[in-house]
């Protein structure tokens, strides 16, 4: 950008539109102020060369922007207060801009999801399983919700024990149940073992009516990380489940890496994509971020716990904490498991329910308004599951009621602080700042919209269980989204297959419409079949030239 | 299907399948006497080891065995034989593994050898009918035809050895694994056969796969002497460039100006050069004959501003004899006098891969989908993406892709004639003029029309692919072997997964179309060149008054496939090019003018490398350098100005509205370039997606298509008048859906319709090794062993 005058700049903070009026066309850019990382200067007073001198301002959504501006007067100096200030309002003591947004839909998204609802769509509570309101005021576990499913036969004083022996007192509680094995996923954080091996008759007591009800012998502990992490959390006195104190369980380790791995594994794929795509050895390139490969492990661990609730074996699922691998595995075995959950309604449910009321830390992990740009517990853990959303998308084309637009607006909007939804840590914080009655849902776009949202091609079936393939060879870079902003990339609105789907079910109705219009003339007396279809042949010699097909 | 564990059931087994042992003979006793001339010869060749002279089938049973498998119950263990196919050796007992696990289960069956194919027959009956949807009539999913062999292992316990051929000659290895260049594998256990039976069945199967061997004694020549096609059926509408009036016409089609030469119609000026070719107007008589047709130039295509391709095979430039240099610099005045006195000449074996190089790098891509099983697979994974990267093919695919484009560029953006050569002019040459021809004009993205093209390019313009497949596995052509026409499928495929909706022949067509390069049946790919086949086709020709033998060209697709089969060959997104009204029509330009969607005048910039008239004397300066460069009159254009001019020329095509039926061009770039999945992991269990994969919108989209046309048909009944945007919706006069319609998407696998799911159990196939997968290197401060939520809130 040559001279760029300067930045057109919407107080109203947000969208914030950059454009410049370069020699002919000029170029609108429109980047949501929520999506702004890092801002910087670039460049002094004595920079010299044309774009040496202006802005740079990094985004959370994959790119990056760089204004030149002029150096005499002080117009760098206005914008960057002005954008730094606004950028990160809760930095400066402002109101994030979901709380300022006076937008009115006809869809309230608030109340799409409702735990109970939930639950007894679920079947519960059964014999087995009920549901306990004694998180009702957070006092068991601050960073759950208030309702809470758990085994039966646990005592409201037994879930007060095993919340000293869980990291957080995050314990486990059920996150979905089979409806015919009953088999259930349950949620939790880990252990609180230690270097001297602590044991806690309660929480081993616990873990072992989780197993008893469905009546199976063993009970499947996934442990997200590397097993060498696991064992390294001990020294912080945390751990993971020991066979010999948990008698009738077996602990499998998913081998999934922790939250600054994949931090740094982004960095790289944005390094290689941004603002060109590498040309030389793409493929290499690639590899060497790892992400695919993160999404690889995510994707089959996922498989795995699917695979053990489908043989009606219940699992226990948990990482340090149980807020960022645990949320993308037991979300993503019950999009495997659940067809309701692939629905349009139903998967905003599921991101309701196991990110954001089980207290993924949106907040921590995105940084709204924030102007810490290297805060380390940064982290594209959301980003990733929908990544290995997108992929079970792409490998089960009619399988999902949404389509990819959704997606990428959920993205959108994880960064964009217009709506509450993704906004802060957990419900309680969420309580505490009136996000339900002081912001708008991100559901309320989407549903008042939801046309656009809808993938045509989608095939209800509701007792099927999908098993992506975690294969290297399947998947595959993500390039709309993450390769969105480079020019060369065809922004398709609608996928070609789509368009010609489309095209083919207006003509259908179209035919149908005249088919019985037709009848209907046809079976009026006055007009005869025959007279009627050899008069419309006369009449059109050109149409039925028009139906031989040899174009040569 | 039941499984047998090979070592526990081996006793018993033995005992079950004794009276097969020798099954083979029904399919012998089917040969009738004039056929015992073909097996005496054949067998004479050396079959299992030249061991006799006679009729070998005798030799391999007592008249005991005979007797005991007269029961009419074994019948239908040999599978049923194509006309003029014989067999020439078998073995029972034989375990086929299943391919999906370390277990060492299979199924057990016979295993034949015949002039056509490896067979196995299983013992088990056959299950469901699900196969059959899809099934070629010449082989089936057990069969192996003889030139689809691409390598032979022998194994024992854990190793695995290549069989060279000619080696063996009294031991055969308790293992046999085949790997076949459809890229399938099999893998055989020997060890519960006869010995000497196993011994045989080795022996033959390498002896008929691996030895050298005469071209009469391909499968071809038996079968056709045995089948009578009717030739007006035959060719339906695919132009097949073997006339005046096919050259002509394609000419004329294009606004061509050049001259048919006919010269050679009896192969008189050169058998290497085509039957009937084209050349720009100023080549005279004189220079026809020339250099046996080096460096003739030999037109293409013509773009409609009159400009033209043209290729031609290069003439090593001696440097003291200057008569070579004169006679190009005088074809290159005659190309360049076809338009405007503009040419450029690009040698493609100075810029694109060697037929070697090609080789080489198909040979490492291939062995990621030549799977044992499904540790190596999941092995394999790991280090997918930069193995890809490393063996280089995608990176050739792309290199042919731009060299096409760079060559559109000068017709249709400079309106330059192009002269593409290279040693032999029948490769690269081939790989470039139909890429440029495809992205060009849309009549080669239908069936028909690049049917024609692979005729007029490949077939009629001498593609050496006998050579190349080296079918007759001869030594001194070991060399020449390469799979350039598979490159230029590859090539397609990427054009045709960018633009889907452009090309009216689906990715099936392509997959089996590459498969049937391997199928020894068919004209098409069997010779060198037209001279070649003429004469092998007169000479073999049972018929005295010398009209040639008549063979199916694979265009005969009713020879593999049932028309069910076949509709899978069109692309349902297909839609053909709205008509234009009536008036329109009146002024009559040829079709590709209209759909062009870029006009010429668009593009009117300065000529940076075209040359005009009073350019004309530098070619002699130029053509005095020892080789001609590259692009040779812009001398200063090295490879990163071309590709960027390359880019800015996609750039400002990509900006405009996407025209199906216009110019399309392949975007390059590292993520676009993509594996052909169904042609390369069809095959492989743990890849396969149930229920899913793109062929499950596909078929929505051909459900959809099925009802619009059963509704237009209805209509038409009632005689309506459909005057609305039926856009493509009448493909063909038969629906192209039915097929896939009838099927629930949820059976259908991404690998359809060349596996189907019945053998699956529905099991997620989990990633092994893992844990060694990912190797964590290099992260600032150790970030791996890092808690997530660090600091001293961490733990309570």
């Amino acid at each position: 950008m040559a001279s760029a005058s300067i930045p057109v700049y919407n107080r109203s903070n947000n969208p914030l539109e950059n454009s410049s009026s370069q020699n002919d066309p000029s170029v609108t850019l429109n980047v949501p102020l929520g999506a702004i990382g890092r801002v910087e200067k670039m460049g002094g007073a004595s920079s010299r060369g044309e774009n040496s001198y202006g802005l740079d301002i990094t985004c959370k959504d994959m790119r990056n922007l760089r204004f030149a501006l002029k150096q005499e007067g002080h117009s760098r100096r206005d914008i960057f207060d002005i954008l730094f200030r606004y950028a990160f309002p809760l930095s400066h003591g402002l109101l994030l801009f979901a709380y300022l947004s006076q937008e009115k839909y006809e869809e309230n998204g608030w109340s799409v999801y409702k735990p109970m609802e939930e639950f007894r769509r679920q079947g519960l509570p059964t014999d087995k399983w009920r549901i306990t309101f004694i998180n009702d005021n957070y006092e068991l576990c601050d960073t759950y919700p208030t309702i809470l499913v758990v085994p039966f036969k646990a005592t409201e004083e037994d879930l007060r024990k095993v919340s000293t022996f869980r990291s957080r007192g995050r314990i486990p509680v059920l996150s979905w149940i089979h409806r015919e094995n009953q088999a259930v996923i349950c949620r939790c954080s880990q252990p609180l073992v230690g270097m001297s091996g602590k044991r806690n008759k309660d929480d081993e007591r616990y873990l072992d009516v989780i197993r008893e009800a469905n009546g199976t012998a063993k009970l499947t502990i996934y442990d997200a990380r590397p097993s060498v992490n696991a064992v390294a959390n001990k020294a912080t006195g945390g751990g993971y489940e020991g066979d010999d104190t948990y008698q009738n369980a077996e602990l499998v380790f998913l081998d999934i890496h922790n939250i600054h791995v994949m931090r740094e594994s982004l960095k790289k794929l944005k390094d290689i994509v941004y603002p060109n795509v590498e040309e030389s050895h793409w493929l290499s390139s690639l590899e060497s971020t790892h992400w695919l490969e993160h999404i690889k492990l995510v994707l089959s661990g996922a498989i795995q716990v699917a695979d053990k609730i489908s043989g009606g074996n219940s699992v226990v699922v948990h990482c340090s904490d149980g807020w960022d691998r645990t949320a993308q595995l037991t979300s993503l075995a019950m999009l495997m498991l659940d067809s309701h959950y692939r629905t349009l309604r139903g998967f905003q449910v599921l991101l309701e329910k196991e990110w954001i009321s089980f207290g993924h830390k949106f907040a921590s992990r995105i940084g709204h308004g924030d102007k810490n740009h290297a805060d380390q517990d940064r982290s594209p853990i959301f980003v990733q599951f929908i990544d290995c959303v997108w992929q079970m998308t792409k490998q089960f084309p009619t399988a999902f009621e949404f389509n990819e637009r959704l997606l990428m607006t959920i993205l959108d909007h994880l960064f964009s602080c217009r709506f509450g939804t993704f906004l802060y840590n957990c419900e309680s914080a969420r309580d505490t700042n009136e996000v339900r009655s002081k912001t708008v849902s991100l559901w309320s776009l989407v549903n008042s919209d939801s046309t656009s949202y809808l993938n045509p091609f989608y095939t209800p079936e509701s007792s099927r269980v999908l098993y992506p393939v975690a294969s290297m060879r399947h998947l595959e870079l993500w390039v709309t989204y993450y390769i969105r902003w480079n020019p060369r990339i065809r922004q398709q609105q609608q996928s070609p297959v789509e368009q010609r789907y489309m095209e083919l079910l207006a003509l259908r109705d179209e035919y149908l419409k005249k088919l019985e219009e037709l009848q209907l003339t046809d079976s009026s007396p006055n007009s005869s079949h025959l007279s009627n279809s050899s008069a419309s042949n006369a009449a059109s010699p050109t149409q039925h030239i028009n139906h031989l097909h040899t174009p040569f | 299907m039941r499984m047998f564990d090979g070592r526990v059931l081996l006793k018993q087994v033995i005992l079950l399948f004794w009276p097969l042992i020798s099954t083979w003979v029904q399919g012998a006793e089917k040969i009738d006497s004039c056929q015992l001339q073909v097996l005496e010869m054949l067998s004479s060749l050396g079959s299992a080891g030249g061991k006799s002279a006679k009729p070998s089938f005798v030799s391999y049973v007592t008249p005991e065995e005979i007797k005991s498998e007269k029961e009419p119950s074994r019948k239908e263990k040999h599978p049923d034989l194509l006309p003029g196919e014989v067999v020439f050796c078998s073995a029972s007992t034989v375990l086929k593994y299943t391919q999906d696990d370390l277990s060492q289960r299979g199924v057990f069956g016979v295993l034949l050898c015949t002039n056509f194919r490896v067979s196995f027959v299983s013992d088990e009956e056959p299950t469901e009918e699900m196969g059959q949807l899809f099934k070629n009539k010449l082989y089936g999913e057990n069969d192996i035809p003889l030139s689809c062999v691409d390598n032979i292992y022998g194994g024992s316990e854990d190793k695995r050895k290549l069989i060279t051929g000619g080696l063996v000659k009294n031991k055969y290895p308790s293992k046999m694994i085949i790997h076949c260049k459809d890229l399938r594998v099999f893998q055989f256990s020997l060890s519960f056969s006869k010995e000497e039976d196993a011994k045989k069945i080795f022996q033959g199967i390498v002896h008929h796969c691996l030895e050298p061997k005469s071209l009469r004694c391909l499968f071809a020549f038996s079968y056709c002497e045995n089948t009578s096609y009717p030739e007006a059926q035959r060719k339906k509408q695919t132009v097949m460039f073997d006339s005046v009036e096919d050259w002509t016409q394609d000419m004329k089609r294009t606004k061509g100006n050049c001259r048919v030469v006919s010269e050679n119609s009896n192969f008189e000026l050169s058998p290497k050069l085509p039957q009937y070719f084209i050349v720009p107007k100023n080549v005279s008589d004189e220079d026809l004959t020339k250099y046996q047709g080096k460096g003739l130039p030999m037109w293409c295509w013509s773009h409609h501003s009159g400009c033209a391709l043209f290729k031609t095979a290069s003439i090593p430039l001696v440097q003291e004899d200057n008569v070579p240099q004169t006679y190009m610099e005088k074809m290159l005045t005659a190309v360049a006098h076809n338009h405007l006195y503009s040419v450029k000449t690009e040698d493609l074996s100075d810029t694109l891969p060697t037929v070697q190089d090609i080789l080489l790098s198909y040979n490492k891509f291939k062995q990621f989908f030549l799977i044992d099983n499904t540790t190596e697979f999941w092995m394999s994974d790991m280090k997918w993406f930069s193995s890809l990267d490393n063996c280089g093919w995608l990176d050739i695919i792309r290199q042919c892709l731009q060299k096409a484009v760079e060559v559109v560029e000068s017709l249709e953006k400079e309106n330059t004639n192009v002269l593409i050569m290279e040693e032999g002019g029948s490769d690269l040459c081939c790989v470039v003029s139909s890429l440029v021809q495809l992205m060009l004009d849309p009549y080669y993205r239908t069936l028909l029309g690049f049917q024609s093209l692979v005729q007029k390019e490949w077939v009629a313009g001498g593609h050496a692919f006998l050579d190349r497949s080296n079918h007759l596995h001869l030594k001194d052509k070991v060399e020449s072997q390469s799979p350039v026409f598979l490159l230029f499928l590859e090539c397609v495929w990427q054009l045709q997964q960018q633009h889907g909706p452009a090309f009216q022949f689906s990715e099936t067509y392509l997959t089996v179309l590459s498969d049937s390069v391997h199928v020894p049946v068919f004209t098409t790919f069997l010779f060198n060149n037209d001279g070649h086949r003429d004469s092998l086709l007169r000479a073999e020709s049972p018929h005295t008054q010398r009209s040639p033998l008549n063979c199916p060209t694979v265009w005969d697709w009713s020879v593999q496939f049932d028309c069910k089969a076949q509709d899978l060959f069109t692309n349902p997104l297909y839609t053909e090019k709205p008509k234009q009204d009536t008036s329109v029509r009146k002024s009559y330009r040829p079709r590709h003018l209209r759909q062009l969607s870029l006009p010429s005048s668009a593009f009117k910039t300065p000529p940076k490398k075209g040359f005009f008239k009073d350019e004309a004397d530098n070619l002699k300066k130029i053509l005095g350098v020892k080789r001609l460069s590259r692009w040779m009159l812009s001398p200063s254009s090295d490879s990163p100005q071309t590709s960027s001019s390359v880019r800015e020329f996609y750039e400002a095509w990509q900006t405009k509205p996407l025209d199906y039926h216009g110019l399309l061009l392949p975007c390059l770039d590292g993520p676009s370039i993509r594996v052909w999945m169904q042609r390369y992991l069809r095959w492989i269990h743990d890849v396969q997606i149930l229920g899913g994969g793109p062929v499950a919108m596909l078929s929505k989209v051909s459900e959809i298509l099925g009802e619009v046309q059963e509704l237009q048909r209805q209509l038409d009944r009632h005689g309506c008048t459909l005057t609305s945007n039926h856009k493509g919706a009448r493909p063909r006069a038969k629906t192209a859906a039915a097929v896939i319609a009838a099927r629930s998407s949820v059976r259908l696998s991404s690998s359809f319709p060349f596996v189907t799911s019945r053998n699956w159990a529905f099991k997620p196939a989990i990633p092994t090794s893992l844990l060694q997968s990912l190797m964590v290197t290099g992260m600032p401060g150790n970030l791996a062993d890092r808690e997530d939520d660090g600091g001293p809130e961490s733990l309570v």
